[in-house]
């Protein structure tokens, strides 16, 4: 059997002075549907740069597919938080999908084959969003923006995804279908997903961690209130309430 | 029989500069627009002018004085940036002014006075010599095979940094490469319509064009469109007029703005009142 896919070593960050991610170790396996957990400011969007390597960690190691991040970014989809880009460049859907294969494409020139425009389609198509392909970017609603932005994750045909605060931008039917569609993928390749808010970790998750600088986890896909006491330094009830995926088990009101 | 003015070989080495200066700054220019360089752009025109000062002073043709200068000038840009972590402005800043204090101290420097230096400030699309068309061609066939060639990469680079070093591009090239670029063209569009007014042709046509644009590809035709309408324009009735070119170019490229945003505002108000 192969090793982890992802596996990180107390790994340390310090971005200007401060220890954003301390001593972090982490393991996600092949098939794992990975969440991971935790407040703003936690580190969550730190520890999936250092997995990208495009942060470089202060100490300890990072492997992914058992080799340095940059060798192995080839075999990863990306989906980033921050909106890095302008949605007002003029590119169409499909060109922005398509522009997600750019780094396979061999070449000085990179020129797209039928191979890249078919793989984009077919990541239109599980995006739900193939009947815009036409469309200029600028003209999309925010659910719509994201699909576009997964479907460039996938176009690649990645080996693992890496989702930051996937739901953000979202409405909750969105949501949910966006969920069915990680569930769907997961079948195809691993899923690491980041988010600050436990009422997007959906039952389907086989793995959970809580991190706030430091990581807690079971390696299970439970929560338990100690890890979460220990990441949030806050009552579980204040986040455990009203959520639409009970993934605790019942526990009384602490404190 | 205005068109009788076609017969003078001035006229038509004027209408081929700008030809070639629409072609540069309605590709160059739609790059410059969406990866938000036009104060880079300008701060690269200004740099130029400490090339034609060192041309005067070492004796070299202050135009290829300019060339090289500016490109060196992109190049330690990039390499600053991307070494010591300034803002791209902050460096915008210095090379603009530094650039202008280098030419104002050479030719100070240089005996007897420079004849030509109003021309590479405000312009004259007339009074282009044909060995500086010459160099003109070369760079405006290089910017374009060199965009051909590279257009997909281009493209993902200036739209999403972090997504292009995610994919293994060489992203620290593409951009040192798009600087470069910037600097080829404001080398082009400066005999056309002069240092202080190369940014206004590098961001007007394309800012036009890009509201009328779905993809990259069509925004780039539609600045060259544009642009070509503004300089043609611009010089015929700089001519007719006997007024300064530079200048008419870039108020008919003004006007042509204005324009645009009222018809924007027109067409906003009549999708409210459908909506309504």
């Amino acid at each position: 059997m192969n090793g982890p896919v992802i596996e990180l070593e107390s790994v340390s960050c310090l971005l200007s002075g401060r220890t954003v991610l301390d001593a972090v170790d982490l393991k996600v396996r092949e098939g794992d549907l990975y969440a991971v957990i935790g407040p703003n400011g936690g580190g969550k969007t730190t520890l999936l740069k250092v997995i990208l390597g495009l942060l470089p960690a202060s100490s300890g190691t990072v492997r992914v597919f058992g080799t340095d991040p940059r060798k192995a970014r080839s075999r990863i989809g990306y989906v980033p938080q921050y909106r890095t880009f302008d949605f007002r460049y003029p590119l169409t859907v499909e060109e922005m999908v398509l522009s997600g294969r750019l780094g396979l494409v061999p070449g000085l020139v990179r020129r797209f084959s039928e191979k890249d425009r078919k793989a984009a389609r077919k990541a239109l198509e599980r995006t739900a969003i193939l009947h815009l392909s036409r469309r200029p970017i600028c003209d999309l609603s925010g659910g719509e923006q994201q699909r576009a932005i997964i479907a460039r994750a996938l176009v690649g045909e990645p080996d693992l995804l890496i989702l930051d605060e996937p739901m953000v931008y979202v409405d909750m039917p969105t949501e949910l279908q966006l969920f069915d569609m990680l569930k769907a993928l997961k079948d195809e390749m691993t899923v690491l997903l980041v988010t600050h808010d436990i009422g997007a970790i959906s039952t389907n998750v086989t793995r959970v961690a809580c991190l706030n600088g430091k990581i807690f986890t079971h390696d299970t896909s439970e929560i338990s209130e100690e890890m979460l006491t220990a990441a949030y330094h806050c009552p579980v009830d204040l986040i455990a309430h009203g959520i639409p995926h009970r993934v605790f088990r019942d526990h009384g009101r602490v404190g | 029989m205005m068109l009788s003015i076609l017969g003078f070989e001035f006229f038509r080495n004027a209408v081929a500069a700008g030809l070639m200066a629409s072609i540069v700054c309605g590709i160059i220019g739609s790059f410059v627009i969406v990866k938000r360089l036009v104060s880079l752009s300008g701060g690269l025109a200004h740099a130029a002018f400490g090339g034609v000062g060192l041309g005067y002073f070492l004796g070299v043709d202050p135009f290829l004085g300019a060339a090289g200068f500016t490109l060196a000038i992109a190049l330690l840009i990039g390499t600053i940036r991307e070494k010591f972590g300034q803002y791209m402005e902050t460096l915008t800043g210095v090379v603009w002014a530094a650039g202008m204090a280098t030419g104002i101290l050479f030719i100070a420097l240089t005996p007897g006075y420079a004849p030509e230096l109003f021309g590479f400030l405000f312009g004259n699309i007339l009074l282009i010599p044909s060995e500086d068309l010459i160099i003109m061609g070369i760079l405006a066939l290089g910017i374009l095979l060199i965009v051909t060639a590279g257009f997909n990469q281009l493209v993902a680079v200036t739209f999403d940094e972090e997504y292009a070093r995610v994919m293994n591009l060489p992203v620290t090239a593409l951009l040192l490469l798009l600087l470069m670029l910037i600097a080829f063209s404001v080398i082009v569009l400066l005999r056309v319509v002069g240092i202080i007014l190369v940014i206004a042709l590098l961001t007007i046509p394309p800012a036009i064009a890009r509201e009328y644009s779905g993809s990259m590809r069509s925004m780039m035709c539609l600045s060259v469109l544009a642009a070509a309408g503004c300089t043609i324009g611009g010089l015929f009735l700089s001519y007719v007029m006997n007024v300064p070119s530079g200048a008419t170019i870039i108020l008919l490229a003004t006007l042509g703005y204005g324009l645009m945003l009222f018809e924007r505002w027109m067409a906003g108000r009549r999708t409210q009142g459908a909506a309504g």
